[in-house]
Order: C-alpha cells, then sequence, then structure tokens
C-alpha cells in the first residue's frame, strides 16, 4: 500500500475495485463502511455485488477480466472533459502523451461494450472520481489474478496519477495482502530476483555486499524459478528437489490433478509445516515447526508495519522455529550462522541489510511497530510513500495498457464463468480455521453462489446438489443462488477440499509475475441426479 | 487559544464540540461511564457520568452534554455520587449480578463501581425474571440475567463495525437487546467479529471458548500481531499456563484500534489441535515413520547436497510461507542464495 489503514477512516472518496474487503479483510472494511456513515463516497468497481458494495453510491459491475477497457474508458472521459489533475501530471508525471493516445482508443461506448456496463455510468464514474481530492483506490486479488494481472494494476495506477492522487494522504494506490506477512515475505526476499529489501541480484554490487554479509561463495546472479515454475519444473525433471514450507499447493493452485502429479513427481521433497496436509501426503520428509504465538519474530502488513509477534506457549511435542531449522540445515553444510534468535536475525542481518529497514530494531518495535522505509534510527516510518507527488523513482511514469479477454471465455461447451476467492469464514485450505472450533459451523461446506436467472434457467433450486465442470476437472457441490452473482457467473472459494474451486481453475499466468488467473475460467453446471 | 471553564472550581480549556467527559479527561478528571463507547454517538443511556453544572435544573450527563464557556461543572460533590451510587444500586437490581460464576469477574465495570461505592447488600427489590441465556453458537454467550442495557454492544455493532445486527427492541420495562426480530446471533445477520463482546462493560457477553479456563485475574496479556489477513490487528492474547484462553483487540492500536474479526478473535485454537505436527517424519515404503531431528536434517542436508552436486544448485528449489515470521522467509532464502547457491526461492507472493 502507499498509503495507510489510519487514512481509511478519515477518506473522502474510495475506490475500491475487485476487493470482497467485508470477506477478505474485515477490519480494515469497518473503516471503509465508518467512513461512509461518515459522509464518504464510495464507488466500488465489481462483478458481483459483494458485501462492501452494499455502502456504495455507485456500483459498477463490470464484467470479469473487463478492468483495463473499463478504466482505460474512465480515463478517455478524465482526459476528453478536462477532468484529470493537470498541474499534478505536468509536474509529477511523464508518458502523458502516451497514456492520452492509448486511452483515446477507449471511449466510453467502445469500454462499455467490453465491460458490459453503460457508457453512461462510465462517465458517471469518470464525473464522481474528479469531483473530490484526493480519492483512495483499493484494491486486491480481482485485480491481479487475471494473465493481464500487471496491466491491470498499472491501469490502477495510471488513473490515480491522472487524478493527482498518488503522494497524498487518503489517497494512493492501496493493494490489500491477503496474507499475514505476504508483504514481509517479500521484503526478506523471498523471491527469485531479490535480496531482501529488494536488492536485485543481477546487480553485482549487491552480490558482493551479501556474500561478504554471509561469508558464502560466489552467490548467484541469474533470477531463480518462480513458483508455477517449480511445480511445472517437477515432472519435467528441471527440479529434483523441493522444499515446501507452510504452503498447501495440492490445494491452493490451480488445476489440483495438474499440481498433484508433479508434486508426485518429486525425487525428493521436504513440507514444513504445522498440520499435515494435502500437500505433507507427497512429501519424503516432514518437518514440524512452531505455530504463530509458539516463537517470537515479526510480521510486516499491507501498510507496510513491521510488528512484534510474540511468545504465549511452547511448541508442542518436539516442533520447532522454523528459522531454527534453516539454521540447523545450513550448519550440516558447513554454514555457521551466528543469528540464533529472530530478534538477532533482525537486529544482526536484516536491519544491516535492507536500507529500508535500517532504521527498525527490536528493541523500537513497541506498540504500533513502524512502517518502512525506516532509513535511520531516529526516523520514525512512513506512512504515506512518494509524499507529495514526488515518486522515490523520479517522476511517476504512466504505463498505457491494452485491454486483452481472460484466457477462457464461456463457449458453447461451458457457457458460464467461474470466478473464485475467499469466504469470510474461512482462511485458505483450512489448516487453521477448520481447526479452530466453531468455525467450521458456520460455514461447513462449499457452494456453487450462482445467479437466479441461471439457477431457473438450469433448473437449480437453492441448496440442491450440482455438478460443476471445466476442462481441467469437475465438483459437486450445493448450489447457492443469490442476487450477489450477476448473470453469467458462478463463483466459488478454495477452502475445503471437496468442492474446491481449483479441481476447475485454468492454469495460466501473467506473464511477468506467473500470478494464476484464478478469477476467470469457463464452466457449465448441472443438477445432479 | 482553547476556552475555558470551570472543572471543579479550576479553570480548564477545552476545544469547541467536546463533551464534559472528553474536556474532563483530557483535564486529568476521569468521570466514569457504563454507556460511553468512544467514537460513537453519546446515547446518555446509563446515567452514571452524571456531574453538576451550575445553572442547570437537573445533573446533567457528562458523555452527552457539550462544555460552553464559562460553564462550571463538579464532577465529585455528594449530590454527584448520591446519584452515582443510585444508579448502580438500580443496575444491581434489575440483573442477577452475582460475581462469583461470573466470567467477567474482575474485568467488570458494574462490580468496579459496586466497590467504589462500598454497595454490600441490594437496596431494590431484586428482579427475578430473566431471558434465558442464550450459547446455542459457537463463540459468544450472552446472558441477558447480567445485562444492565448500555447499549454499548449494539454501538458497536451499527457504529463501529456496521454489521448492523444487533438492535434495542421493544420499549420500556420490556426493553431487550435484539439480534435479527430477536432471533439468536446464529439466526441473524451477525457475522461472529465479537465487537459486542469487546464492548461488554459487563457479563452479559462472553466469549464461549474462554468459559472455565480462567479467572480474569489468573491470566497474563500478551501483545502480539493477528496471524490472519495482511491488515495485522494488534490483539491481546490472555494466556494462563502457557494456554490462550480467550483473545481481545488491542483498543487505541493501529490498524485495528480496538477491532478484530471472526477469524482474529475466535481463530486461534487451531494451536491445541490433537492433528498438530509434533516429530519429523521420514516416508518409507510408502508410510511415515518418525524420526529425530538428527535422522531428519541430516538426511535433508544430504539429499539437497547429493542433488546439487549432480545436476546443479538450480536443481533445487524452495517456497517459503507468506504466513510465518519474516525471520522464518529471510533464513529460508539465506539458505537456498548463500547455501544452496540458487535463487531458486519464492512464495505465493502473487496470489
Amino acid at each position: 500500500m502507499t498509503n495507510s489503514f489510519a487514512d481509511f477512516a478519515k477518506a473522502k472518496l474510495f475506490i475500491i475495485i475487485g476487493s470482497n474487503m467485508t470477506e477478505a479483510h474485515p477490519v480494515a472494511a469497518t473503516f471503509v463502511k465508518d467512513a461512509v456513515l461518515a459522509g464518504a463516497q464510495l464507488i466500488v468497481i465489481d462483478p458481483r455485488r459483494s458485501g462492501i458494495a452494499d455502502f456504495a453510491h455507485l456500483h459498477v459491475p463490470i464484467k470479469v477480466g473487463s478492468d483495463v477497457a473499463f478504466l482505460n474508458g474512465v480515463m478517455n472521459v478524465l482526459i476528453s472533459e478536462g477532468l484529470y489533475d493537470k498541474k499534478y501530471v505536468e509536474s509529477c508525471t511523464t508518458g502523458f502523451d502516451k497514456l492520452k493516445a492509448k486511452v483515446m482508443e477507449y471511449p466510453p461506448e467502445k469500454a462499455a461494450e467490453i465491460s458490459g456496463v453503460s457508457a453512461d455510468l462510465i462517465r458517471e464514474t469518470a464525473r464522481r472520481l474528479a469531483s473530490i481530492k484526493p480519492a483512495m483506490l483499493i484494491y486486491t486479488l480481482g485485480i491481479t489474478e487475471h494473465i493481464c494481472g500487471v496491466k491491470n494494476v498499472l491501469s490502477c495506477a495510471n488513473i490515480q496519477m491522472l487524478l493527482g492522487n498518488v503522494g497524498f494522504e487518503c489517497g494512493g494506490v492501496n493493494p490489500l495482502r491477503g496474507q499475514n506477512n505476504v508483504q514481509g515475505a517479500c521484503d526478506m526476499g523471498a523471491l527469485p530476483n531479490v535480496f531482501p529489501g529488494y536488492q536485485r541480484v543481477d546487480n553485482p554490487e549487491a552480490r558482493a555486499k551479501f556474500q561478504a554479509a554471509w561469508k558464502c561463495e560466489e552467490l548467484p546472479g541469474k533470477p531463480g524459478l518462480m513458483m508455477p515454475q517449480m511445480i511445472d519444473g517437477l515432472p519435467e525433471g528441471k527440479v529434483k528437489a523441493l522444499y515446501i514450507f507452510g504452503e498447501n499447493l495440492a490445494n491452493t493452485e490451480p488445476d489440483i490433478r495438474h499440481v498433484e502429479h508433479c508434486l508426485s513427481s518429486a525425487e525428493f521433497l521436504v513440507c514444513q509445516d504445522i498440520f499435515p496436509t494435502e500437500t505433507t501426503r507427497f512429501a519424503h520428509v516432514i518437518l514440524p515447526a512452531a505455530a504463530w504465538s509458539e516463537n517470537d519474530g515479526t510480521f510486516t502488513s499491507s501498510e507496510r508495519r513491521v510488528n512484534r509477534v510474540r511468545t504465549a506457549s511452547d511448541p508442542p511435542g518436539k516442533a520447532k522455529p522454523n528459522w531454527w531449522i534453516f539454521r540447523e540445515i545450513a550448519r550440516r553444510l558447513g554454514h555457521h550462522w551466528e543469528s540464533n534468535s529472530a530478534k538477532e536475525i533482525w537486529d544482526n542481518e536484516v536491519s544491516r541489510l535492507a536500507p529500508s529497514l535500517a532504521g527498525i530494531r527490536y528493541s523500537r518495535l513497541r506498540n504500533n511497530g513502524l512502517q518502512w522505509p525506516v532509513p535511520n534510527d531516529k526516523h520514525a516510518g512512513t506512512p504515506t510513500l512518494h509524499g507529495d507527488g514526488c515518486f522515490t523513482c523520479g517522476l511517476g511514469v504512466f504505463s498505457p495498457v491494452d485491454w486483452i479477454p481472460p484466457a477462457e471465455t464461456p463457449d458453447e461447451s461451458y457457457p458460464l464463468l467461474l470466478s473464485t476467492g475467499r469466504r469470510l469464514y474461512h482462511y485458505h485450505t483450512r489448516t487453521q480455521t477448520g481447526r479452530s472450533k466453531g468455525i467450521n459451523d458456520l460455514l461447513g461446506e462449499e457452494t456453487a453462489d450462482i445467479s437466479p436467472e441461471d439457477a431457473s434457467a438450469l433448473g437449480i433450486k437453492d441448496g440442491e446438489m450440482v455438478k460443476v465442470e471445466s476442462r481441467r476437472g469437475e465438483v459437486v457441490v450445493k448450489a447457492n443462488v443469490t442476487n450477489r452473482v450477476p448473470a453469467g457467473m458462478v463463483w466459488m472459494a478454495f477452502h475445503f477440499r471437496e468442492g474446491c474451486a481449483n479441481w476447475l481453475t485454468n492454469p495460466v499466468y501473467d506473464p511477468i509475475t506467473l500470478t494464476a488467473e484464478y478469477k476467470a475460467c469457463a464452466i457449465r453446471i448441472a443438477k445432479t441426479g | 487559544m482553547a476556552d475555558s471553564f470551570l472543572l471543579n472550581g479550576k479553570n480548564a480549556s477545552f476545544e469547541p464540540g467536546q463533551t464534559i467527559l472528553e474536556a474532563a479527561g483530557n483535564n486529568g478528571i476521569t468521570i466514569p461511564t457504563l454507556c460511553h463507547l468512544k467514537g460513537t454517538t453519546p446515547t446518555g443511556a446509563c446515567r452514571i457520568c452524571l456531574v453538576e453544572v451550575a445553572g442547570a435544573r437537573t445533573l446533567m450527563a457528562a458523555c452527552s452534554t457539550p462544555v460552553s464557556t464559562g460553564m462550571d461543572v463538579r464532577t465529585d460533590t455528594d449530590r454527584v455520587h448520591q446519584s452515582r451510587k443510585l444508579v448502580v444500586e438500580l443496575l444491581l437490581s434489575s440483573g442477577r449480578h452475582d460475581c462469583m460464576v461470573c466470567e467477567a469477574n474482575g474485568d467488570c465495570r458494574l462490580q468496579d463501581l459496586a466497590y467504589f461505592y462500598g454497595i454490600k447488600e441490594p437496596r431494590f427489590k431484586q428482579a427475578d425474571e430473566f431471558y434465558p441465556v442464550e450459547d446455542r453458537n459457537p463463540f459468544i454467550v450472552r446472558d441477558f440475567s447480567r445485562c444492565i442495557l448500555c447499549g454499548r454492544c449494539v454501538q458497536a455493532c451499527n457504529e463501529v463495525v456496521v454489521n448492523r445486527a444487533i438492535s434495542l427492541g421493544y420499549r420500556g420495562a420490556e426493553t431487550k437487546i435484539v439480534t435479527g426480530g430477536d432471533k439468536a446471533y446464529d439466526e441473524s445477520d451477525c457475522v461472529f467479529c465479537g465487537q459486542c463482546v469487546q464492548a461488554c462493560p459487563v457479563g452479559a457477553l462472553t466469549e464461549k471458548k474462554a468459559v472455565g479456563l480462567a479467572r480474569t485475574w489468573e491470566t497474563r496479556k500478551i501483545r502480539t500481531t493477528c496471524p490472519y489477513c495482511g491488515v495485522g490487528c494488534q490483539m491481546w492474547l490472555h494466556v494462563k499456563d502457557g494456554r490462550i484462553t480467550k483473545t481481545t483487540a488491542v483498543e487505541d492500536a493501529e490498524p485495528n484500534r480496538g477491532r478484530l474479526c471472526i477469524k482474529g478473535r475466535f481463530g486461534y485454537d487451531f494451536l491445541y489441535s490433537g492433528e498438530r505436527l509434533k516429530t519429523p517424519l521420514i516416508r518409507e515404503n510408502g508410510n511415515f515413520r518418525e524420526a529425530s531431528w538428527d535422522e531428519a536434517l541430516d538426511l535433508v542436508a544430504a539429499k539437497f547436497k547429493d542433488t546439487i552436486d549432480r545436476f546443479g544448485p538450480d536443481s533445487v528449489a524452495g517456497v517459503s510461507c507468506a504466513r510465518s515470521l519474516n525471520e522464518d522467509s529471510y533464513q529460508m532464502q539465506k539458505l537456498f542464495r548463500a547455501v544452496f547457491g540458487t535463487n531458486n526461492i519464492d512464495h505465493c507472493a502473487r496470489t
């Protein structure tokens, strides 16, 4: 997030796109709802009438995967009607002419045809967006989980820069991260192309720095494989040994049948986890790990806030902290790492090696933690990035993009579109929430959420069992007939093994990030029996 | 320059728009409250915050009366205390406030006020007919006999988390806190965020999972960060003998300011599941057998070394965990880069 959650309570205008906040980030959503009650305007762009859309002044139900076309259409209106922030664009950005040329190819009528909402609604969206400054843009996986995920993100950045909304309190581009420490895992360099603090592995200076700090041999400069490449690399023989730490890939990745085939072809698979999962079935060695609240450390939230996690109890049996396990493996291969606690790892390594975290020490992480960048010990943290439109990289760069359709769209054989996501009561594959007493009582099985129109055309009644089929697989689940889902669409989650949407989802990826297109694939649905 | 008023005979400052309660608080005078919930519309329902205002016909509710310049406010007079004591006595008579078996014992504002005013025996006839206790849902026990109708749960549900499941039902002596047209919690629009429990000043709403685990004074509070979504809510773990008895949100902490959702508030007891992995396991003939750490780690190290020796460092790969600690991910990428010699390290960053 360029901005902070604290802004949510006082923002005057929100654009929420592809974010089912009330279910996936419930507490963040409460602040948006509070702001709306206090008079803020809310525009929700989502194919479904999500919970937060109930509070919207304008709900724009665009077709799944039409985000770029829609946002280009909105920017077309902003430019054509002279509603954008000319001063900001002139002084803080570059590439406006190219952006203008591109969005001029998307007049509202054309954008309307692609996105399935009227040209008038596109115009109204643009006018409302330009009416209050700054506006806060919030997005989640509805933007990123497409083959055009990067283009979608760039479009969000383009429109916020065009409106002059980046670099100010209550503005910015704000992706809500789905997992407690996905931000932190990135910051720590659990990525194939960067060391901790986003220092690139193909930069010889960075390599020299880490080589010296880690007292190791020359570090590799070629970026590594991304997760889907690792999985596909198993049957190809490219990857022989895989180490999976705390991920249940057999349920979370698209096309479960394919993923399980890949996992079963690993020559050596290590799983390090707190529970047996569908993935650990394929392991050769399973290492038992300490869970949250069983060891000290830090998490970094969506708003770049580094905060403490503290020990309440001992891990069960012989389970050990994860950092200890990695250290022990290193030791067995001749690397004796000095740091022997989470605090030592952070204070003596992370904060010394990552310039944006240099001012963060455990002794400073009391109460509310610190939001990076924190370049030195005196720095109080950074609630808003790119302050006053002064972009960290100089000028904000407009990146004009073209719309492309999802990889698989409904056709005669598979006439409906399946989109997927998370539900309020459960978290991911339920390894935690499924074992927290009572939560299964509230939500005990997966459903196929379907519109009353489609249900009635297919003779499906609410609560009846239906078979949902895609080109990858099929599941049998209960139908949940709801007017929150538009005609032509079915919506499911991935919390339950039985009826997991990922038996159906399409393993196609954004070419840059290799994020899978969980949000769109073609299916058919029919009553069972 | 802030305006001033008289607080217990001394000049005190206030900001225009502040209530007596807020202005007194800023000037170091704490006025007791029951119904007041920070950040929500004052209701003035409980009358425990009454203060004397010179020239006013009656005592005034500090939570809902704005300060004006020159106002003469007294918070500590006999009249004020008599009135507050009367309110406490009436509240005590309205319910079944048997602290010995109450989950809130030791963390109850009504109990604190009764103690402060030295109330030893009931002055009024005790009510003896109550709505039955509701505990059919997995998370929240609602005991109407302990409810003082302060309305904080209604405020929390409608004005803080805006889930709009709780309201005040019926009228007069029949008044009752209701969910979904007087149905049970699990039959209403409730999403079990538990904000009502956090707001309840007495023992009317308590955490079901905590029942019988500890008295409030036996636990210690450990501050931590929620392990679920990426908001990073701050929470207290209430711990007795190494077991979490319940969690509550940290008030006035960023980013959540006293709020949690169902997962954060009630999703912690997976820790105590009998299914936890407790020992290293090695697959042998298609089955897993228990192993020592030394055996398992030696095997992992040897297998990775052997694979790298035979096929090069890029033949091994690792997926880190987006739920675990920063320090864990740091160690794992260090292991892959510095020890294995590959950048094949990733996690589910993009999904």
